[in-house]
């Protein structure tokens, strides 16, 4: 066919990875067309809902400026549960009241709209409603996508691949694998209507400014990571579980939910809202050891695509933002050599391998599976923890040293100091 | 040929819900979609198009982010796009907005040559009155075809078309000389995936603005203050009781379930 499709790159998802590629690519006068099986952007794309500024560097300048976003966090708690209590750290900081902001909370429908905007601008052309079902294949070298649509075969010199965690185009490359039951979670949102003023009572706040609650511990067999983020006239609450726990503790996702709205740390957050939107989405959360092959002869995977998320600090856009742009980079570097093949594109993975985004997730590496195998980690210190904290507030008559003496008795009983040593170690190699 | 379809970007009534403490509308967060009579009256246009050449233009009244809907249209094969939007317009009813309209085709008239079928939605999902269509045909004096199920035949060189409408008792085929309106069915068409290269032109195809500033307007005809429309009153349909749900064996079941129907019986 001499009228074929012809473009430099082939962007597969406007997500977050896919339209920051295509801004850096747009603004290097590379003809770039971003394909969509959404509505819109955004459309489909959901996340618990803080977005870093740092990664914006680049790829739109002053940001936020028109940007979507909701409240700028300026203090975070992180909250450890037992059934009825929690015990917590909080950390509330008036630099993070200085701009750039640090972060904000942001909705994705909007932010992914306004970002493909940005793209558009640019000059990348975004197609939507359309799905990109595989690579076409010439000589073992990805020369374009098919899509669902009639005379729907787009060529490109390269492929950036970001149609998120369950990229059916890695799959059908062979760089992925089905999704994996223990490296995914499903992850359930509420969005929970307040007033503005209610909100920023409750959390002690001014006007624009946020909070973020991050929970884990001895709930839901403690295997859940739960979060509250606040908007500007909402607050979005939700709960994820790697599919296997899910599925080894009998539970759905709805019961997860359904049952922290209800813990007494979190009810009166939330008392009187009405919610507004309930979403779903899986999350990556295999770290390090389930990011893909990341190029390919003619092809790079990006974003949740290429499993990029640092779930132990709820970061994925920024990495996704920041893959995106490497891939970009690469392709810029590539098309100078007019080369576009495995070896000239495996720069993009030294990008991310020197860059903060497998540094980070190669730190965590064997995090998931630590918590995996060990299950007093997250069953028993919760509520070790939560005993220890109400023995020593409770002013019962009893003094301090026995207090003391009691809880240690409790720790030694439920772990064991063998299995405390062993722990601290375990923690120690894994995080520190 | 050239076919102009009156399209409107309604917000989405299956995402609409009743606050039954103030008997409003809670239209917050709830998207706005084209109003989906119009999806069909569209691709009937651009299939008849593909039959016969030509171009489709489509108009709609409304704020600037109904550009939204216009994009889709032009995503389903639309050649030109236009968007009439006026503060003139604001708080128009159905007459002050098929005067509107009316005024808008008859700018894309002198910009793009006559129009032979006019098309558009039976109704809007959001008003249900079906008035904005029939208003605009009967402004330019031309056959109207309502509740359009079938385009049986087109002759462009004899002017006419043969199409089939839906009534209370059944359907009617009816032949009209055209230039003619319709206001079509769901049931007219399937609507179908349109090709890469169409949603490539549509995603490069401008839209085409208009307002009071290059479309001649009869100020005394437009907006709230020229709508004679009066909602008397407003109110709220009681809400539904939940069904009841059983649960036990079947046996018990059916004679839980007989012991109540024999309670309304009664």
């Amino acid at each position: 066919m001499s009228d074929k499709l012809k473009y430099d790159v082939v962007v597969v998802g406007a997500g977050p990875a896919g339209l920051s590629a295509a801004i850096i690519l747009a603004k290097a006068g590379v003809k770039v067309i971003v394909i969509e099986r959404g509505k819109f952007p955004g459309a489909k794309n959901v996340m618990g809902g803080v977005f870093y500024t740092d990664c914006m560097k680049g790829i739109v300048d002053e940001f936020p400026g028109k940007a979507p976003v909701e409240r700028h966090i300026i203090e975070q708690r992180m909250w450890i549960l037992d059934e009825k209590s929690s015990v917590g750290f909080n950390h509330k900081n008036d630099r993070f009241n200085e701009e750039p902001y640090n972060c904000h909370t942001v909705f994705r429908a909007r932010f992914d709209k306004w970002l493909a905007d940005e793209a558009e601008k640019a000059g990348a052309l975004i197609i939507n409603n359309t799905v990109v079902r595989e690579a076409i294949l010439e000589d073992g070298k990805v020369v374009g996508v098919k899509t669902d649509r009639p005379q729907g075969d787009v060529y490109a010199n390269a492929v950036i691949v970001a149609d998120g965690v369950n990229s059916l185009l890695a799959k059908s490359l062979g760089m992925r694998q089905n999704i994996q039951k223990d490296a995914v979670a499903v992850a359930v949102k509420e969005v929970i209507g307040l007033d503005e003023k209610v909100i920023n009572d409750r959390f002690n706040v001014k006007a624009n400014e946020g909070v973020t609650i991050e929970m884990t511990g001895n709930f839901f067999n403690g295997e859940a990571m739960a979060f509250l983020y606040t908007n500007q006239k909402s607050v979005s609450l939700g709960v994820g579980m790697v599919i296997a726990d899910l599925v080894k503790n009998k539970l759905n996702p709805n019961e997860l939910i359904e049952s922290l709205k209800k813990h007494p740390s979190v009810a009166p957050l939330i008392e009187g809202g009405e919610t507004k939107e309930f979403l779903v989405h899986l999350i990556p959360e295999g770290g390090f050891h389930a990011v893909p092959k990341v190029a390919g002869n003619g092809v790079m995977l990006a974003g949740d695509a290429a499993m990029l998320v640092d779930s132990i600090h709820r970061e994925g856009s920024n990495l996704a933002i920041t893959s995106g742009k490497f891939a970009a980079e690469t392709y810029l570097e590539a098309a100078k050599k007019g080369d576009f093949s495995e070896k000239t594109l495996s720069l993009y993975a030294e990008k991310l391998k020197d860059s903060f985004v497998l540094e980070d997730l190669k730190k965590y590496k064997g995090l998931p599976d630590m918590l995996q195998k060990n299950e007093r980690l997250l069953k028993k210190y919760p509520k070790v923890l939560n005993d220890a904290a109400f023995e020593l507030l409770n002013v019962n008559g009893v003094s301090k040293k026995d207090k003391e003496k009691l809880i240690w008795k409790n720790m030694k009983q439920e772990i064991g100091l063998g299995n405390m040593v062993k722990d601290m170690l375990k923690i120690w190699r894994n995080v520190i | 040929m050239h076919a102009l379809v009156f399209i409107k970007q309604v917000p989405d009534a299956s995402q609409v819900r009743v606050n039954y403490e103030t008997g409003t509308l809670i239209r917050e967060g709830v998207p706005a979609i084209l109003n989906p009579f119009e999806a069909h009256a569209v691709e009937e246009a651009v299939k008849l198009r593909e039959k016969f050449g030509g171009k489709v233009s489509v108009i709609t009244m409304g704020p600037p982010q109904a550009t939204q809907a216009l994009k889709e249209c032009l995503a389903m094969g639309a050649d030109k796009a236009f968007l009439l939007s006026d503060r003139a317009f604001a708080g128009s009813d159905t007459l002050a907005t098929s005067y509107a309209l009316y005024e808008g085709a008859r700018k894309i008239i002198e910009l793009e040559g006559e129009v032979d079928l006019y098309f558009a939605g039976k109704q809007a999902i959001d008003g249900d009155t079906a008035q904005t269509g029939p208003g605009i045909a009967t402004r330019f004096d031309i056959p109207l075809v309502t509740y359009l199920t079938k385009m049986d035949e087109v002759n462009f060189e004899k002017k006419y078309a043969v199409a089939t409408r839906l009534t209370e008792l059944g359907h009617e085929t009816v032949q009209v000389p055209i230039p003619a309106f319709f206001t079509v069915e769901e049931s007219l068409n399937e609507l179908s995936h349109a090709p890469l290269p169409w949603l490539i032109k549509a995603a490069q195809t401008e839209i085409i603005m208009l307002s009071s500033e290059n479309v001649e307007l009869d100020r005394n005809q437009c907006g709230l203050k020229h709508s004679p429309t009066m909602v008397k009153k407003a109110f709220t349909p009681e809400k539904r009781q939940r069904g009841e749900t059983l649960t036990g064996s079947l046996d018990e079941l059916i004679k839980e379930t007989a012991g109540h129907l024999a309670s309304f019986v009664k």
